[in-house]
This record gives structure tokens, C-alpha cells and sequence, in this order.
């Protein structure tokens, strides 16, 4: 991807160890800044991006030359104020727009494809601390995370306590339940029945498994989105037609929504990268790695945490919010945490919000 | 920023650096004021969102939820004091709401509007309706309050549920007053509590 060739980068100058056991050797970190460092370096705000979002949270996408996919959060004035904070905002490994991730090349020359390690949130946020020691930040003013974002925000919160002042946590999740597994199972098998898939090394040919890749987000997108929030924008409405045309076509404006918004991302992300993030969403279970309590993981922190739930968002549901700030209380940190209103499902964070922003203003403030 | 009258009562009676619970805290005023001026950590539960949003935003850690149930998730003397201002009237059990603040708090603070005072009285008794009173501004079919307590039913709450009355203080027009006669002459009363 040639509009990657200016994108920064920084190369870990250690290898990376893994939950797995295994290192990534040689990994690299991709990454987007916006606003000045401050000379005591005391202003940073590190953005963790979700499962198929990037580093470009606040500029143009390189490849859809779409804005940005929180340009309405970060920026000059808004409520992540990049006049007084330098935001920093890095594309985890595993992912593709840059970080190193399965489409990378492996020590012999090859894209890794399925011989790259299975990793976890935990190793993700490794990744993001050794981007930080690499800018040399030692403390974050916040971290802040929606969605998978705010998987790697409690993450850090849990392992390196000592590197954000503040943790807000945006619908989101301490674990992933069965119900997550389930829908990112269908979205991997889909993938993997793709005859394009190839058992992973698809790189160097000519097709690629873009059919079982839409299919995986259009099963995702279900998930981010409300049946209130469906309803009011689809309802059972006919697209470009008067009556149902007794065949297999896109009758319902609701299914042309969802093909478009499966090839619309094929464009900009790698199929394998889909299957080891969504794995590494799936391992995710704060309290077992801290010994089956919640609590535990946020045993003497001193951060403030702030968390923020929808009440139509069904992916991550309130009770999982609830579920966090309970264990933090029984830690004795200190915790806001308020349920917003919004039709829009799960995708509410990404979506304008009020509220949301003067919750997200007022808690960096 | 003046606190309200039963607010500053309590305020002037949380020992510096004491751990709190704000049940209710509303915009945060009280924790505000016992962070910055008591050195107090202070924690709030409210129910409106709009409400915990400004808390948020001065900076105070509040967490939205119903105190009905939500207490309910706070280990045994979590905190020095739980405060439960203007809030007692809306519980659905009053009774249960005083269990679990002297349960999570080793003492606790309630105020509430005094159902007895004279105001009150004699809008029922005349008026024959309702009362829509200075302390009670809201008319019986969208009002908050779901059991209205007198100051003489609060005394007998707490010595049928054990509980001990350390202070008390009342107030009638912004003004604390006297106890005397206070079922009638009061607006408001702040009480603490102990078991």
C-alpha cells in the first residue's frame, strides 16, 4: 500500500515478548500524532483504536480518503483538545495499516500470513508502551478507548498502572462473552471458507478473500448497530424497486447497506489481520489474568477511571460497564461511571453525542 | 459557592480527610466542597446521567446508579460517612435505604423536608389538597417523593432500626433553628447517625 509510505513508524528496538510465549522480533509501530508535546512531556493522551480502526483518528485515511474516524472527538477545541494535548494514536500489531501484523514480512522475506503468533489485548498494549518509552512518555495525562480501544485502556490501566493518570473506557468490556465469541466466530469462518483465503497465503496471488471478509463485517456491523437504530434508517424500505423481485438480489435497502459496507471494507483492511485481532478480542478476560478477581487488576492504582455505556448497545451492554466499575469501587480506585442515552447501538461513540463529549471533555479536562 | 443549608451542616461536621459517599450527590456541590476545603475523598452515586455528567466534568468521581439496588455492591464500612441528602423521601424502602448507609458508612448523614411542618399542615388542612409548599414544590402526581416522612417518624425509624441519633440540626426558611418544636417549625432536618 503505497499511501502507507509516509505514514510514521517507529521500530521496537527489542523484541517483543508475547502472552503466547513467543516474540515478535523487529516489530514496528505505526502511528499519528496531533498537537505539541509539552516540554515536561506531561500532556500526552494516547487514543486506542477498535478492531478495524487505525491511527488515523483525527486526519485523513490514506487509503478511502475518508476523515478520520474520531475527527469529531480530537482536534483544536473539541473535547480531546489537541491545542492543549498531544494526542497519540498507534495501529496495533496485528493490524494492518502499518504496525507490524500478519501482512508483514517475516524474517525470510515473506508476508507471515498464518505463521504469525496469535495475539492477545495484552500484547497489543505492550506494543503501545514500547511506542511510548520509544517517544519517551512516561506518564499519559489519559488513555482513552472505545469498543476494543477500551479493552487496551484497562489493559494498561491493569499491567502498567503507573503510566496513565487517567482511564476512560468507552463501551466497552472487561471480557468478551460467549455471545462475543459467537459472532466473531462466524465472521473468521467466513473468511476461512473463502477459497481465495488459501489457508492464509494469499499475498502473492491474484484473488483475495474479499467475499468472506465483507461477509465477516456485514455479520459484525449487525452487532454495532440497534434495532431501534435499524429500524428508524432501513425499516423494511425497497431498494430502488417497487415490490420484492421473488430473487436473491439486494431487495431491502437493508441489505444493500450491509454489501456496501462489506466491500466498502475490503478496501482498507487484510482479512488475516481480522482473524488474529478478532482472536485477540475473544482471549480477552481482564479477571483471569489477574487471578479470577477484577478487583485484583486494579489493585492499587492510583488513576481516576471513567466509564461510559449506551443504553441500546447490546455488543457491550451496561452490565459489562457496571461489571468494571463495581470491581474498581471494591478496589477503592477512583471511578465515574454514567450511561448515555443514544438510538445508535454500539457505534454511539463513534457517532455525535452531546453528552458523550462533555463526559470526554470534563474528565481529560 | 454557597452550599445548600442542610449541605453546609453536614459540611461543617465531616472530619477532614474522611472517606465519603454522596448518595444522590446531585451536581457534586457537597463533594466539591468536601474534596477542595476538607481534604475528604469523596465518592457520589446520582441517577440522572445529565446530573453525573456535571460531576465528571468538575472532576469528581460519581457513579450513576440507583441507590435502591445499587448499594447493594459496597462492602461493609466502605466509607467513614454515607451521606443521603434530600433523597430518603424517594427510596422505595426508606427503612432498608437507612440499613445499608449505616451498613456501608460507619455513620451517616440524612436530611430530608419535614412532612409535620406547620406550612404543610395547614395546606392539607385547608386547602384540603396535597401540599405544594416552598419545600415541597411539586405537585403529587409527578413528585419524586414516594413516602413522606415527618421528623417524629424519622426519630422512630432510627430507634426501631438500633440506630443512634448523634446530632441534629434544623432549618426554617435557609435558617437553623432550634429543636424545640421542631416537628412543626422545621422545613428541613439533618440528622447523623450511628450504630
Amino acid at each position: 500500500m503505497d499511501a502507507l509510505a509516509h505514514a510514521k513508524t517507529y521500530a521496537i528496538p527489542h523484541d517483543l515478548p508475547l502472552d503466547s510465549g513467543q516474540a515478535l522480533v523487529g516489530a514496528r509501530i505505526a502511528y499519528e500524532t496531533y498537537g505539541e508535546l509539552a516540554e515536561d512531556r506531561s500532556n500526552a493522551v494516547l487514543v486506542c483504536h477498535a478492531l478495524t480502526g487505525d491511527q488515523y483518528v483525527a486526519s485523513t485515511h490514506p487509503v478511502t480518503g475518508k476523515p478520520g474516524w474520531w475527527e469529531r472527538m480530537v482536534g483544536p477545541g473539541k473535547p480531546i483538545d489537541t491545542d492543549r494535548f498531544h494526542v497519540i494514536c498507534a495501529n496495533v500489531i496485528g493490524s494492518c495499516m502499518g504496525s507490524t501484523g500478519p501482512a508483514s514480512e517475516a524474517s525470510d522475506g515473506k508476508p507471515y500470513a498464518m505463521r504469525f503468533p496469535v495475539i492477545t489485548i495484552r500484547d497489543m498494549v505492550r506494543g503501545l508502551v514500547a511506542l511510548l518509552d520509544g517517544l519517551g512518555i512516561e506518564r499519559l495525562h489519559a488513555v482513552v478507548g472505545g469498543s476494543m480501544g477500551g479493552m487496551q485502556a484497562l489493559s494498561l490501566a491493569a499491567n502498567w498502572p503507573e503510566r496513565a493518570e487517567r482511564v476512560l473506557v468507552i463501551a466497552s468490556t472487561a471480557r468478551h462473552s460467549a455471545q462475543n465469541i459467537a459472532f466473531h466466530e462466524v465472521g473468521r469462518q467466513a473468511i476461512m471458507a473463502d477459497p481465495a483465503w488459501a489457508g492464509g497465503d494469499y499475498y502473492e496471488g491474484e484473488a483475495r478473500p474479499d467475499n468472506g471478509l465483507a461477509v465477516a463485517r456485514m455479520a459484525a456491523h449487525i452487532t454495532y448497530l440497534s434495532e431501534e437504530g435499524l429500524t428508524a434508517k432501513f425499516g423494511r424500505r425497497l431498494q430502488d424497486r417497487d415490490a420484492t423481485s421473488f430473487s436473491f438480489d439486494a431487495d431491502f435497502q437493508v441489505e444493500s447497506y450491509l454489501r456496501y459496507q462489506g466491500s466498502g471494507f475490503t478496501q482498507r483492511f487484510d482479512a488475516n489481520s481480522y482473524l488474529y485481532i478478532t482472536r485477540a478480542m475473544d482471549y480477552f478476560d481482564l479477571a483471569e489474568e489477574h487471578g479470577g478477581k477484577l478487583a485484583n487488576a486494579f489493585a492499587g492504582s492510583s488513576a481516576r477511571f471513567c466509564v461510559v455505556s449506551f443504553d441500546t448497545d447490546w455488543l457491550y451492554p451496561t452490565s459489562e460497564s457496571r461489571h468494571i466499575v463495581h470491581a474498581l469501587n471494591a478496589a477503592g480506585a477512583k471511578v465515574s461511571f454514567v450511561e448515555l442515552s443514544a438510538p445508535a447501538g454500539h457505534d454511539s461513540f463513534l457517532l455525535p453525542h452531546d453528552q458523550l463529549d462533555r463526559v470526554v471533555g470534563g474528565f481529560i479536562e | 459557592m454557597s452550599l445548600r443549608a442542610d449541605l453546609a451542616a453536614i459540611a461543617a461536621h465531616v472530619r477532614e480527610g474522611s472517606r465519603v459517599l454522596d448518595i444522590g450527590c446531585g451536581d457534586g456541590a457537597l463533594m466539591d466542597h468536601l474534596q477542595s476545603e476538607g481534604g475528604c475523598d469523596a465518592r457520589g452515586m446520582e441517577l440522572d446521567p445529565v446530573l453525573v455528567q456535571r460531576c465528571v466534568s468538575r472532576g469528581l468521581s460519581v457513579v450513576q446508579g440507583d441507590a435502591n439496588v445499587d448499594l447493594a455492591d459496597y462492602p461493609d464500612k466502605a466509607f467513614d460517612y454515607a451521606i443521603l441528602s434530600q433523597t430518603l423521601q424517594t427510596a422505595t424502602r426508606p427503612d432498608l435505604m437507612l440499613d445499608e448507609l449505616l451498613r456501608v458508612g460507619s455513620r451517616a448523614f440524612v436530611s430530608f423536608p419535614n412532612f409535620a411542618h406547620w406550612r404543610t399542615r395547614t395546606a392539607l388542612m385547608f386547602g384540603g389538597r396535597m401540599p405544594v409548599t416552598r419545600a415541597l414544590p411539586v405537585s403529587w402526581y409527578e413528585t419524586e417523593n414516594i413516602h413522606h416522612v415527618t421528623i417524629d417518624d424519622f426519630r422512630d425509624l432510627a430507634r426501631a432500626k438500633g440506630a443512634l441519633i448523634e446530632r441534629s440540626w434544623f432549618f426554617a426558611n435557609e435558617r437553623a433553628i432550634s429543636p424545640v418544636g421542631a416537628n412543626w417549625r422545621a422545613e428541613f432536618a439533618v440528622f447523623e447517625l450511628s450504630r
